[in-house]
């Protein structure tokens, strides 16, 4: 009973400030409101039964990421305001029109599909360990830490002054 | 029910530290620097922190004219929120029984305690970084860049220093790890996991800003860093929250290296008070060195600190890691 | 403790990814739309948690690790380019990246 209403109040947090990340004029209002819906994002982890995951999502994506943003964008002092372009307005139609059309469809396959939660579910992370590191993804597991590491590489060439 | 009163309880009981340390701190700097201290206010000064907190709350409140006003109202509420969050997942002594039923004295029993520590931590970074902006001034703005930086950078050494300790554990549940200790001090980890015990303290240094690391707040370098535009209980808030800090990382040292609350010696007891008193005495220890650091030590330059985070303690934490895996796989600990 | 919400979690998990979709379209600051890109990956992040909920088993969980690594790779790299464009061009606007136009 209170998981329902605290899902739904961190839905409307998340969606809220979603909608405030792609509303927002100014960039570092939008990285703010970025935060608090990874923040809530995480909390509906949480109450879906996932702990790693919420944990997780906390540790790198609002801990890390969004600080790298923040990062860059008051270094660069990322300007106020953006010019509206009234030319373009054709297009911010057609990409309302695409977005609405792809509400609808997925939202009605979504809403006829069979969720019910599957009982004696486990989240805890020594299963969660024992899935990540089995056969099956324990390669993918390996290329991703090579993957981090070229992306550190390529950061650091790319932003660097004198290569 | 019984969590809501150990809420008020446990954060009744840490803002009396909180208030305690403060003049801990300035009596014992004193001693150090061959001078008294405060000893005025009340019997040897022990009501200096009344007398400081009542002087900042009359103070008059400054919000620069150019500053962006909700950030920077909001940046010391985060920097709070985050330093108390840690607080919750903390155990501070051993379970006992009153009125005949077992009690915690930890507000949540998480089963991935130790990572809610670090995701906690990890959002910390936020306050300097939205104090140091919203100020609308070079010199916070710099002092704000750096002191995020250098706590991300340390937060990895703090993370893998931990990770010794939760393979031999075997659990992420911080009372696991406690009782993974008991027997005797050649159980602690700071025994048996020499390194990560050096790289978790010199890391948690590092991680509340305290000397040798805080150059974000050096007042010599950057005026006062990130916290120059802030006045009255705003900037008291930003205290707050770096003794909370210390607070938590000291206790948390306490649970996760040096055995919680079992005595050193399988003779002595262990249990209900007496492991109370054992706890609240190594955390005291604890906060004592980090106070002995301060009047000892000068600070670091910061691109000292950054290649001393980076270059020495990642690679140290990693190797132990190392270690400690082979360790636990080939004998089986 | 069975959640009955995993439906509307699915259905915000959709929200979320067409709120997403229409910030990367309809924004012009290229920090803006790198943060969009984020929100969509967090949209399916969530699809793949409710969905691991519901089949019982972590298969949707360890995907979402995976989807998180690669999501701070892609944001690092990302804000690379973007500095590095800005030292040469000295905008963030996305109109005004049109050097491979024809």
């Amino acid at each position: 009973m209170i998981d329902a209403i605290l899902f739904y109040v961190f839905a409307a947090l998340a969606l809220g400030s979603a909608l405030v990340v792609i509303g927002q004029r100014h960039a570092i209002y939008s990285a703010f409101a970025l935060i608090v819906t990874l923040c809530s994002l995480s909390a509906i982890y949480g109450l879906l039964g996932s702990p790693f995951i919420a944990v997780l999502q906390l540790v790198v994506y609002a801990g890390a990421i969004m600080v790298l943003f923040l990062f860059v964008i008051m270094l660069l002092n990322v300007g106020r305001e953006e010019r509206e372009g009234g030319e373009r307005s054709g297009l911010k139609i057609a990409a309302g029109i695409l977005t609405g059309v792809l509400l609808l469809q997925a939202g009605a396959v979504l809403l006829q599909a069979v969720v019910a939660p599957a009982p004696g579910f486990d989240a805890s992370t020594h299963k969660m360990a024992q899935d990540l590191f089995s056969p099956r993804y324990l390669y993918a597991f390996e290329a991703t830490s090579i993957l981090i590491l070229a992306s550190i590489v390529g950061a650091v060439a790319l932003a660097k002054k004198d290569l | 029910m019984a969590a809501a009163v150990k809420v008020v309880l446990i954060f009744a009981a840490l803002l009396t530290v909180f208030a305690l340390m403060t003049w801990a701190e300035r009596r014992l700097l004193a001693f150090m620097q061959f001078r008294l201290g405060p000893n005025r206010a009340g019997p040897l000064g022990i009501l200096q922190p009344a007398a400081d907190g009542i002087k900042l709350f009359f103070k008059e409140e400054v919000v620069p004219a150019a500053a962006n006003r909700w950030v920077f109202l909001a940046a010391p509420v985060v920097s709070v929120a985050t330093a108390v969050l840690a607080i919750g997942v903390l155990p501070y002594g051993p379970p006992f029984t009153l009125f005949g039923r077992q009690w915690q004295l930890q507000i949540a029993d998480l089963g991935v305690g130790v990572l809610y520590i670090f995701a906690v931590t990890s959002l910390g970074v936020y306050g300097p970084v939205l104090a140091g902006w919203s100020s609308n001034s070079k010199y916070t703005l710099l002092g704000g860049l750096r002191s995020s930086a250098q706590m991300f950078s340390y937060e990895l050494a703090l993370g893998l220093s931990w990770v010794g300790v939760i393979m031999l554990a075997g659990s992420f549940r911080i009372g696991d790890i406690v009782d993974h200790q008991a027997g005797g001090f050649w159980c602690w980890n700071a025994v048996v996991q020499l390194p990560a015990f050096i790289v978790y303290f010199v890391a948690a240094t590092a991680e509340v800003s305290r000397i040798p690391f805080d150059l974000p707040e050096g007042e010599t370098e950057l005026v006062a860093g990130f916290h120059t535009e802030y006045s009255s209980m705003k900037f008291a808030m930003f205290q707050m929250a770096e003794y909370l800090n210390m607070i938590t990382v000291a206790v948390l040292g306490t649970d996760l290296f040096l055995g919680g609350w079992h005595s050193g010696l399988p003779f002595l007891p262990s249990s209900g008070i007496w492991g109370f008193g054992w706890f609240a005495a190594k955390v005291g220890l604890v906060l004592f060195a980090f106070i002995w650091l301060r009047g000892t030590l000068p600070r670091f330059r910061y691109d000292q600190l950054m290649g001393f985070g980076w270059k020495v303690l990642i690679p140290v934490a990693v190797l132990n890691i190392l270690a400690t895996a082979a360790a636990v796989v080939l004998f089986g600990l | 403790m069975a959640p009955d919400f995993i439906p509307h979690a699915l259905l915000l998990s959709l929200a979320l990814f067409s709120v997403g979709l229409l910030g990367v379209f309809l924004r012009r600051n290229i920090i803006t739309v790198l943060m969009c890109v984020e929100l969509m990956l967090n949209g399916v992040n969530l699809a793949f948690v409710a969905f691991s909920r519901a089949q019982g088993t972590l298969e949707g969980q360890v995907l979402v690790f995976f989807v998180l690594v690669v999501a701070a790779a892609e944001a690092a790299v990302g804000l690379a380019i973007v500095i590095a464009i800005h030292r040469h061009k000295d905008t963030l606007d996305v109109d005004a990246f049109n050097l491979l136009k024809w």
